[in-house]
Parts: structure tokens; C-alpha cells; sequence
């Protein structure tokens, strides 16, 4: 018999992240590299080892091999536990009937067996695809002070950003009076991180009430909040001042990795009291040749090294040869960077190979604005000698 | 595969003495982010041997704390596993610790008689390679060998002699002689102290040497008995380095900036495991002049790096000249500061400006914790 907990995690590691196109081909996007020996989904697992949460259920559904072998026994994220633990938690079939997750409240909803059994007071609410460090243990505390039924975490956007996250009006009292899911006119700044505790009870009562609605996307943001809202239960912000960051396209991506390179951005990894752990496999040292030249750079175990890096973010198993450039750009693990290639503001997925002289990417223009374009060559792609790939494009097959 | 395994953890702690005072010859650290007892263990685990019995002498809280488990070589198994055996404190004082592996085994017969596997390996921590104890294991029963020795025939310089032990065989590769720490060199099979035997046989020996209370292995059961027994001897062709002196260990490290070596050590066989410590990847902030080296995770590189290994969690300053050193797990270099031939053990910081210099026969080594 499990033994009751306190607070248990449910974490949304179902999306298929439609916006990062081949990166998401194959995987589910919380299991993306990221950071040179991270996955996207080992910064939400470890802030619920680092706060004391050692009950997870990791909600999949798209893509969820990679995401299964690489979660495994939860050993890496000490997860493995007697009591509770992580548990990957796919769709599955009841008697006769069965159906696939049609929303992040119906996910939940669907475990609602698999919660019971903990007895839980309160229920964390996750998103696998968010880069951020979090001591959830602090947001029970508040949750728990203020009595109240659902606490969500937000955090200060730019007020020109704010219409794309789902936007919370607070009293001064930190409870929450209205919530606007990508309001046009967004009246606060401070965004919904997509992290939520519920009393499970209140949670429960609504997800039933939920299903039973006709025309609901079972979802959150959409229906859940709202309604607990509108039923005037007892809703309060939580703020949270650090890096946060969602993941949604492939300049996100970039961003986020060029912010592990920036001194001054809060995020930071080394921090022994908050590790942020990951299962990968036992490489080596890296090497750096000869002549390589490195500066401003990232680099995880088992690469070599004989070209130029700057600015960049490499995971294991690269091999960058010599003669070769890679510049503010992201080299996912066992991708081959051939001699005298050259690599700009590009993110180059596993085991892809870049033919020798080729060129993938681009200084952005001079004088353009916003944001560089950047490329994207996919997984176990082969980009041959001498070819040019234009800033901004995506490589989906061999070229 | 029916076969166990027994590492001996301190047989020659002697060797690297300002290494060995806070720890065991296994677990001295070893190319940036291994120990020396890696090696040995992973081999045996990518040959299929899962029930490894690690016998420690001396100093073995960081052999404990680096293996744990087993889990990271994949040896917390239900059946079997990994054994790590602390001295047996005997009541009669006049006995004490063990000397010799003899006495070693003898402290361990349970363990042994109870294992079920059919073949045993014996084995040090003080040879690095890949090898594959599969065919070693084939060599034997073609052989229809009771005991195997390995073996690589190399030139022994005079005053590296006295650390070796030598093999002589007739043309059947039949051991008929040997010479246990000789003062001569020249062309030599050289032992490393590898044997493979019926586990039975194993029992028998260790049994005999109590009665006649025998303490070494190579002295008083190899080299008076070898006629006795159908010993054979397995050349080993592939890569190696030994660890038999502080400059032997120096070398080593350095042979591990050659790509090739480290291509054949880390993946011909299968991969070499060690302890996870969930350190970052290696920061480069601003520009580096870091060449020919190994860069461990967790390192911060501001100044010069060249030649040179550098364990997990390193700082080098601005300013800072590493050359040809090794520097282990959590050393700070301060500004400016100049280091050159050094070996730096554990948490040891250097101030800004300090300059050390070494030799390449003779680095200098500062032990562990140290403040220069």
C-alpha cells in the first residue's frame, strides 16, 4: 500500500511541440537536448528532488520512448524510491473503453486512481517544457497559509509579450480575480508559469465537473481556472522572481542557450545546493586540440575539439574538426562538424553530420532587427561537402 | 559468463606514495575524471563478470565512496554484485593485518567458496587497458590450462626492474620459471599480476598456503609451484599503460591527450564507467588559450591551459599558465599564477602569481588540500 504523501507532482510531458518541427520529430518535447548534457525535462524533475517532492507522475503521450528510456527507474534524479518515486503515467484503455489525453485537465483526470492512492492533500501541476529553477516547497508553504484551493505561479513579463501567456489580475492580497488565458489587451503583467497547487479535493471535484461539460478543451488554463473562478474558490498568486523560460519554437531554444553563456542572466547551473541533475551516459574529458580556439563557450564530456568555438553550446560526442567554425550556435550530442565547415546561428541536432566545407547559417544582416534567424539541421541528418544552407531555413533530410 | 571477479585495491600503494597517503592505489584519480580501479572493474562488468569482490587494506574511504553500490558499473544486482571487503581485524595480535594476497584470499574463502561461478580472475587496479577477460577465459580451456597469467613481453629498463615480475615459458607457452622483482632488464614477459583459475583450485591453494603459512602469491605459490600445475601464459597485444611510479603516472595521463589511445581505452571493448557527480559542462568565459588537453565538466577556463589534464570542477584564473601538469578534482589556480610539470592533488589551491616548475621525471606533487 502506498503511503500517503502530502503533495505529489503530476508532470505535462505530452506535448509534441508542433512548433519545433523536426527537433519534436522523434521526441516528445520535454526530452529535447538542452544545455549540453540536459534534457528540457530534467530542470522540472530536479526543482521536485531539489523541494522535496518525491512523488511524479510524468504524464506522456507523443513520442514517448526516448522520454521513457531516458526517465527510466528515476535513479539520476534520486527518484528511485520505495514509497512513491516517479511513474511514467501513459494513456490507457479501461474495459472497453480508452481513450488518448484530449487535454491537460483530462490527463490529470484520467490518473485521478493513481493519485487516490497517495491520499494527497495537495496536487503540483507541472509542464515538463519549462527552463527554470524552483523551489516548489516555498509555493506549498504560501498555498498553505493562505488556505487556499488553487495557488498558481507567475512571474513579470514585458507588458509587449504579456498577450501571449495566460494573464492574472491579483488583489493586493495576492488572490487572484480574474485570469485572461492570451488576453489581446492583457490588463497586468505578471503571466500564469503553468505551475499549479491544488487541494486535491477541489481539484478532483472540478476535473469531474469538467468532463461532463460539452464543449470544454479539458485544458488548464481554458476551462479549470476559469471555472474554479467563477465558483469563487480561493485562488492565489504565487510570484517568483529568477529565470524562466518556455520553450515553445526553435529561437527560444537558442535564446535559452546563449543565456547560459550570458555572466549576467540569473540562471545559473552551478549552483551545488540546486543541481540540476541528468541521466547521461560516462564520457571522457573533452579534448581541445592543437589549434582549437575556444571562447565564451559551453562544452560537455567526450568532445573533440580541433576547430574554432565561440560563443556556443556543446553536447557530448561532438566532434568538431579542424579548420571548422562554430559560432553562437547549439551542437547537440554525437553531431560531426567536418573540417573547414562553418556553422552560424545554428542549432545542429544529434548525431547529424555537417559535410566537410559546408556552410549552415548566417551572420544575421547588418542593421536588421529583432532576432537572428536561425537554422536547424535535424537528427542523424547528412549535410554534404560544400553545401550552403541559408540562414533561417530547416533541414529535414539529407542534402 | 562463469566467471568472478577479486580486485586488491592497496597492493601498491608504495608505488605512488604522496598519491596513496590519503587513499588507496585503486581509487587514486586517473585522466580527468576516472580512478584507477575504473579500469579494472569496467572491463570485468563488459565481460560479463557480475559478482566482483574488491579486498582493501588501508585508507579505503574514498574506494568506498567512489564505488558505493556498484550502481554506477551496473553491479547493484540481487544476485551477486559488488563485495567490498575491509580487513578481517583478527583477535590474536600477532597476526594483524594481512601481507600478501595469500593471506588476502584467505580472509575472504567464504566469500569465494560461496560464489557458484565456475572461473576466477584476480586482478590489481595498477594496469590500464580495455580487455576483454572473454578471451582470456577462452585461451585458458583451449589450453585445458588450471591456471593463465597475463602477460605483455616488453623492455624492461634496468631501473624499472625491481617493480616487474617476469614469466619465462617453453615454446607451448607453458610457464617453466619466473623472477619476482629482478635487478636486471632487457626483453622481458612482464606480469600484470592478472590469473585466471577454477574457483576450486583457488579454494585448494589458499587452503595450503595457510598451512604452511604463505604469504605471496608470486613468491611462495607461483615460483615454487609452477611445475606442479599447467600455468599458461596470455600475451595481451593491445594498448596499456602502467601505474608503477609517480613519473609512470604522470606519463600516463599524458599518453590520454593522444586521440588513438583514448579511442581504444574508452570504446574498443565497451565504455569505461566511473561515479557520477552531475557537474556542468566546462565554461569558457571570454577567450581561452587551451590546446592539447582534457577538459573535465564543471571546469571554468579564464586563463592558458596546454599539455594538461584537468579533473571536474577546476578553476584556472586570468592570467594563469597551466603546462603539463595534472590537476585533480576542485584545484584553484590563481591569477597569473604559473604551473609547469606539477601534479595537483584534490582541493589544493594555488595564490595568484605563485610559480611551481617541475620535471618531466620528477613533477612536482602537492598533496591534498594543500594552500601554495
Amino acid at each position: 500500500m502506498p503511503v500517503k504523501k502530502e503533495c505529489i507532482a503530476m508532470l505535462l510531458a505530452g506535448g509534441q511541440g508542433s512548433r519545433l518541427g523536426v527537433l519534436t520529430k522523434s521526441m516528445a518535447k520535454p526530452a529535447i537536448p538542452f544545455g549540453g548534457k540536459y534534457r528540457i525535462i530534467d530542470f522540472t524533475l530536479s526543482n521536485c528532488t531539489n523541494s522535496g517532492i518525491d512523488t511524479v507522475g510524468v504524464l506522456t503521450q507523443y513520442q514517448p520512448h526516448e522520454l521513457n528510456a531516458y526517465i527510466g527507474s528515476g535513479k539520476p534524479w534520486d527518484l528511485d524510491r520505495m514509497n512513491g518515486g516517479v511513474r511514467i503515467l501513459p494513456p490507457y484503455i479501461r474495459g472497453k473503453t480508452g481513450q488518448w489525453y484530449k487535454g491537460t485537465a483530462n490527463a490529470v483526470y484520467q490518473n485521478i486512481p493513481f493519485i487516490d492512492q497517495y491520499i494527497p492533500d495537495h496536487v503540483l501541476v507541472l509542464s515538463g517544457d519549462h527552463i527554470y529553477k524552483m523551489d516548489y516547497s516555498r509555493m506549498l508553504e504560501a498555498h498553505k497559509d493562505n488556505d487556499a484551493d488553487c495557488t498558481i505561479a507567475v512571474i513579470d513579463v514585458p507588458i509587449k509579450e504579456a498577450s501571449r501567456f495566460g494573464i492574472m489580475d491579483i488583489h493586493p492580497d495576492g488572490s487572484i480575480c480574474d485570469f485572461e488565458e492570451k488576453p489581446k489587451n492583457p490588463k497586468s503583467t505578471k503571466a500564469s508559469m503553468g505551475v499549479y497547487i491544488f487541494k486535491w479535493p477541489v481539484l478532483k471535484t472540478y476535473l469531474e465537473l469538467d468532463e461532463q461539460q460539452e464543449h470544454t478543451a479539458n485544458d488548464f488554463g481554458k476551462n479549470i481556472i476559469p471555472a474554479m473562478l467563477a465558483g469563487k474558490q480561493r485562488m492565489f498568486a504565487f510570484s517568483f522572481q529568477g529565470y524562466w523560460k518556455d520553450v515553445g519554437t526553435i529561437e527560444n531554444i537558442w535564446d535559452a542557450s546563449m543565456d547560459l553563456l550570458d555572466p549576467l542572466e540569473s540562471l545559473i547551473l552551478s549552483d551545488s545546493k540546486w543541481r540540476i541533475y541528468s541521466n547521461h551516459p560516462t564520457d571522457p574529458p573533452h579534448y581541445l586540440g592543437k589549434d582549437a580556439r575556444v571562447r565564451d563557450s559551453l562544452l560537455a564530456g567526450g568532445c573533440s575539439i580541433f576547430g574554432r568555438l565561440e560563443n556556443s553550446v556543446i553536447s557530448h560526442r561532438v566532434l568538431v574538426e579542424s579548420g571548422a567554425a562554430v559560432v553562437s550556435s547549439v551542437i547537440m550530442s554525437g553531431a560531426r562538424i567536418c573540417a573547414k565547415a562553418s556553422v552560424s546561428y545554428a542549432i545542429i541536432a544529434e548525431d547529424a553530420v555537417i559535410g566537410e566545407g559546408a556552410v549552415i547559417g548566417g551572420l544575421p544582416l547588418s542593421g536588421c532587427s529583432g532576432h537572428p534567424k536561425i537554422s536547424l539541421v535535424g537528427g542523424g541528418i547528412f549535410v554534404r561537402s560544400g553545401s550552403q544552407v541559408s540562414p533561417g531555413s530547416i533541414v529535414e533530410q539529407d542534402i | 559468463m562463469d566467471t568472478m571477479g577479486i580486485i586488491f585495491s592497496n597492493v601498491h600503494d608504495g608505488d605512488l606514495k604522496e598519491l596513496t597517503e590519503m587513499r588507496t592505489f585503486a581509487s587514486v584519480p586517473f585522466g580527468g575524471r576516472y580512478r584507477l580501479i575504473d579500469f579494472v572493474l569496467s572491463n570485468m562488468v563488459n565481460s560479463g563478470i557480475h559478482n566482483i569482490g574488491i579486498v582493501a587494506k588501508a585508507n579505503y574511504m574514498s574506494l568506498m565512496d567512489h564505488l558505493g553500490n556498484g550502481r554506477e558499473w551496473d553491479l547493484d544486482r540481487k544476485r551477486d554484485g559488488l563485495f567490498i571487503f575491509p580487513p578481517f581485524a583478527r583477535q590474536d595480535p600477532d597476526i594483524g593485518v594481512y601481507k600478501g594476497r595469500l593471506e588476502a584470499l584467505a580472509g575472504i574463502l567464504t566469500y569465494i567458496r560461496r560464489s557458484a561461478e565456475k572461473y576466477v580472475v584476480l586482478a590489481n587496479s595498477d594496469i590500464i587497458c580495455n580487455m576483454n577477460y572473454r578471451d582470456v577465459i577462452r585461451y585458458h580451456e583451449e589450453k585445458e590450462a588450471e591456471i593463465t597469467v597475463i602477460y605483455r613481453k616488453m623492455t624492461v629498463s634496468e631501473s624499472n626492474a625491481p617493480r616487474c615480475t617476469y614469466f619465462y615459458f617453453d615454446p607451448d607457452q607453458r610457464l617453466s620459471g619466473m623472477a619476482v622483482r629482478p635487478p636486471y632488464g632487457g626483453e622481458q614477459n612482464v606480469s600484470f599480476n592478472m590469473v585466471v583459475m577454477e574457483r576450486g583450485l583457488l579454494e585448494h591453494i589458499v587452503k595450503e598456503a595457510s598451512a604452511y603459512h604463505y604469504q605471496s602469491f608470486d613468491r611462495d605459490f607461483l615460483q615454487r609451484r609452477c611445475r606442479d600445475f599447467k600455468v599458461y601464459g596470455y600475451p595481451f597485444e593491445e594498448l596499456y599503460l602502467r601505474i608503477n611510479s609517480i613519473a609512470g603516472y604522470f606519463d600516463a595521463n599524458m599518453r590520454m591527450l593522444d586521440p588513438a589511445t583514448r579511442n581504444e581505452l574508452f570504446y574498443s571493448h565497451g565504455s569505461i564507467y566511473t561515479k557520477v557527480r552531475d557537474e556542468i559542462p566546462a565554461r569558457y568565459p571570454g577567450e581561452s588559450m587551451t590546446r592539447n588537453s582534457l577538459i573535465a565538466d564543471g571546469c571554468v577556463i579564464e586563463g592558458e591551459v596546454e599539455d594538461s589534464v584537468l579533473f571536474r570542477g577546476v578553476h584556472v584564473g586570468k592570467g594563469a599558465r597551466v603546462k603539463k601538469s595534472i590537476l585533480m578534482q576542485d584545484t584553484r589556480i590563481g591569477e597569473n599564477a604559473c604551473l609547469t610539470y606539477t601534479i595537483l592533488d584534490k582541493d589544493v589551491v594555488i595564490l595568484p602569481e605563485r610559480i611551481l616548475t617541475g620535471y618531466g621525471s620528477y613533477p612536482v606533487v602537492i598533496s591534498k588540500g594543500s594552500i601554495v
